[in-house]
């Protein structure tokens, strides 16, 4: 045998140890659309008219397929992985179909009523049956419920976060833990009653700012677990560093610990809002509804978006205006939400430490 | 105005556990010390012992006393935060801080202690980096994030940000086991000129480091795993790596150990 023929046969060989046969790249989109097809023809056949019985016929005749015919001409490792593939992708689907339909009817249904004079109007004139009115009264209240709120819960979330991960030690930091872990799980309708029962105490009338008080309940351990985890993110080398140059260890959570996180910290606050201004129960209880413009937070019943939601669907009397008026005020409040989201990622991504590179 | 370390019986805990046990040594100012020893000998924890780092550790505790200049870091009364502002620090890893510019890093000791007059802070900022050899590479950038140097700069610049202070005392826990021969060598040319002003204590992993860096060496060892370390002997650099006196310093120094 000559010495080409030799190096000729283990080039072959090296060359198939190293490049596994693959399937085209077109083929999972080919497979998709025989999925597709094939569900539809056996929908009809089997006379399933609900589209998503199709969807997850077709879903599952992908996930097969693709495995079946990836084992076949790549091999049992290869398909794996694919079918691992499929079924990260198909569970991300099943978790964006319903987010993306629930924007969808409520753009839809939302933009209807949704204009200047929606949201520079009360309903005080306006019965909940006829059309017209508006939402700034609740938008008002929200504002300043939410508000206020956030003054109060942020504040002592992010320092009981500080006193969690630079200074606590021991039974305390043990017992704060726990119960912020406990109030995680409280449930809003319960931190209502809780200040409901303090002003029947003292017998007070609903005013917003109980609202705030109930609000700052839910927010609190949700700000204290997300800055926790931000200030444990902090290398521990960078206190070192400061504390190394004779800086008092106050100074150094103020100036060295908190610039580094407080990306981190702006938008875990920022999260809690969002989840405190869609809260409804309490301010059920506490702020009661209110058709008028109320500016003070302090005096009188409110309004507020979540409330406004549910007032306008409750004593609709099947008037279309009021389920126009529910989803433009549902849209709204989304729209708020996710403002609050986009700013504080763009927070983070300001205040993030740099590179420079 | 470097000062003299005089160490005499001390012994560092992490809660139960002890990690050395009664150490006694003198360091001398204007020179450099070397501490030498296998992983885990205990160091490290000596050399935080020696600005009050240990006690930063949670658990971390010592017994005995350390004299700068006659003064116990350890007495009753003493402030841990003024002691680090006489015998600062540089790590292992280059650490600036990630939100700063260079010149806020340098600054940072500092302003983080309001010690310093507006108009002073360009010339000493300028004078430390100038002191760490960096300043002909960053003095165009000086506003830019210290994160952005190669590592050799950034532990420059944290040596410049730890001289900013004017302490009596530099200790360098293995300054140069993240760099490159380059930066390593860049960073030995700055401990010799440093000696000349301050008294530095430098931990290394490196014999021929500590050989070609330090004036006096100091071996450190310890007797098994979970045992504390402990001080074996110091003297001058030369004798440790010619004819040390004790058999264990030979055998480590040469290589032929366990």
């Amino acid at each position: 045998m000559s010495h080409a023929a030799i190096a000729g046969t283990r080039t072959e060989r090296d060359r198939s140890s190293l490049h596994g046969a693959r399937l085209p790249r077109w083929s999972p989109y080919a497979i998709a659309l025989g999925a597709a097809a094939l569900a539809v023809l056996v929908g009809t056949l089997a006379g399933l008219h609900s589209r998503i019985q199709w969807g997850l016929i077709a879903a599952a005749l992908f996930v097969l397929g693709l495995y079946g015919a990836s084992a076949r001409v790549e091999g049992l490792r290869r398909a794996k992985d694919r079918l691992a593939t499929s079924l990260v992708w198909a569970a991300f689907l099943l978790a964006v179909v319903p987010l993306v339909s629930l924007i969808w009817t409520t753009l839809t249904c939302g933009v209807k009523v949704l204009d200047v004079h929606f949201l520079t109007h009360s309903m005080g004139v306006v019965a909940d049956t006829e059309p017209g009115g508006g939402i700034y009264h609740a938008i008002v209240g929200s504002l300043q419920q939410v508000g206020l709120a956030t003054l109060i819960g942020a504040p002592i979330g992010v320092l009981t976060a500080i006193y969690l991960v630079e200074y606590g030690r021991g039974r305390l930091a043990r017992a704060v833990t726990f119960f912020v872990d406990v109030m995680t799980g409280i449930p809003s309708i319960v931190a209502g009653l809780f200040i409901l029962s303090l002003m029947l105490i003292l017998k007070m009338q609903p005013f917003g700012f109980a609202g705030s008080l109930a609000l700052a309940i839910l927010m609190m351990p949700v700000v204290v677990r997300s800055t926790e985890e931000m200030l444990k993110l902090v290398p521990n080398e960078l206190r070192e560093a400061s504390l190394a140059l004779g800086v008092p260890k106050w100074r150094t959570i103020l100036k060295v610990v908190l610039p580094t996180s407080i990306g981190g910290i702006t938008t875990g606050v920022v999260l809690a809002v969002a989840r405190i201004a869609g809260e409804t129960a309490p301010v059920m209880l506490l702020v009661f509804g209110n058709p008028f413009i109320n500016n003070n937070p302090f005096e009188g019943a409110q309004a507020s978006l979540p409330l406004y939601i549910y007032q306008q669907y409750a004593n609709s009397a099947g008037s279309g205006a009021a389920y126009d008026r529910a989803w433009a005020a549902s849209l709204t409040l989304i729209a708020f939400v996710m403002l609050l989201n986009l700013g504080a990622r763009g927070i983070a991504r300001w205040k993030a430490p740099r590179t420079g590179r | 105005m470097a000062k003299r370390i005089d160490v005499s019986g001390l012994t560092a805990y992490y809660g139960s556990h002890k990690a050395i046990e009664d150490i006694s040594m003198t360091i001398e100012p204007r020179s450099v010390t070397a501490f030498i020893g296998p992983s885990g000998c205990g160091k490290s924890t000596f050399l935080r012992t020696l600005n009050r780092m240990h006690e930063v550790t949670p658990g971390g505790r010592v017994e005995g006393k350390v004299l700068l200049d006659s003064e116990d870091l350890y007495g009753a009364g003493v402030d841990p935060v003024a002691v680090r502002r006489e015998v600062g620090m540089v790590f292992q890893r280059p650490n600036p801080f990630p939100t700063m510019s260079i010149f806020d890093n340098v600054a940072a000791g500092l302003r983080l202690n309001g010690r310093y007059k507006k108009s002073e802070l360009a010339d000493i900022v300028e004078k430390s980096l100038r002191g760490a050899n960096l300043w002909n590479e960053v003095k165009d950038r000086l506003h830019k994030p210290g994160a952005g140097l190669s590592g050799g700069q950034q532990q420059r610049l944290c040596i410049a940000r730890a001289i900013a202070v004017e302490p009596k005392v530099l200790l360098m826990d293995e300054p140069c086991s993240a760099l490159d021969p380059i930066s390593t060598l860049a960073i030995e040319d700055l401990i010799g000129q440093l000696k000349q002003r301050f008294t530095i204590v430098i931990v290394t992993h490196n014999m021929q480091q500590a050989a070609r860096v330090s004036d006096r060496t100091a071996f450190f060892n310890l007797a098994a795993v979970g045992k504390p370390g402990r001080l074996i002997e110091i003297d001058d650099t030369e004798r440790i790596f010619s004819n040390p006196s004790v058999q264990a310093t030979e055998d480590y120094i040469s290589g032929r150990f366990g």
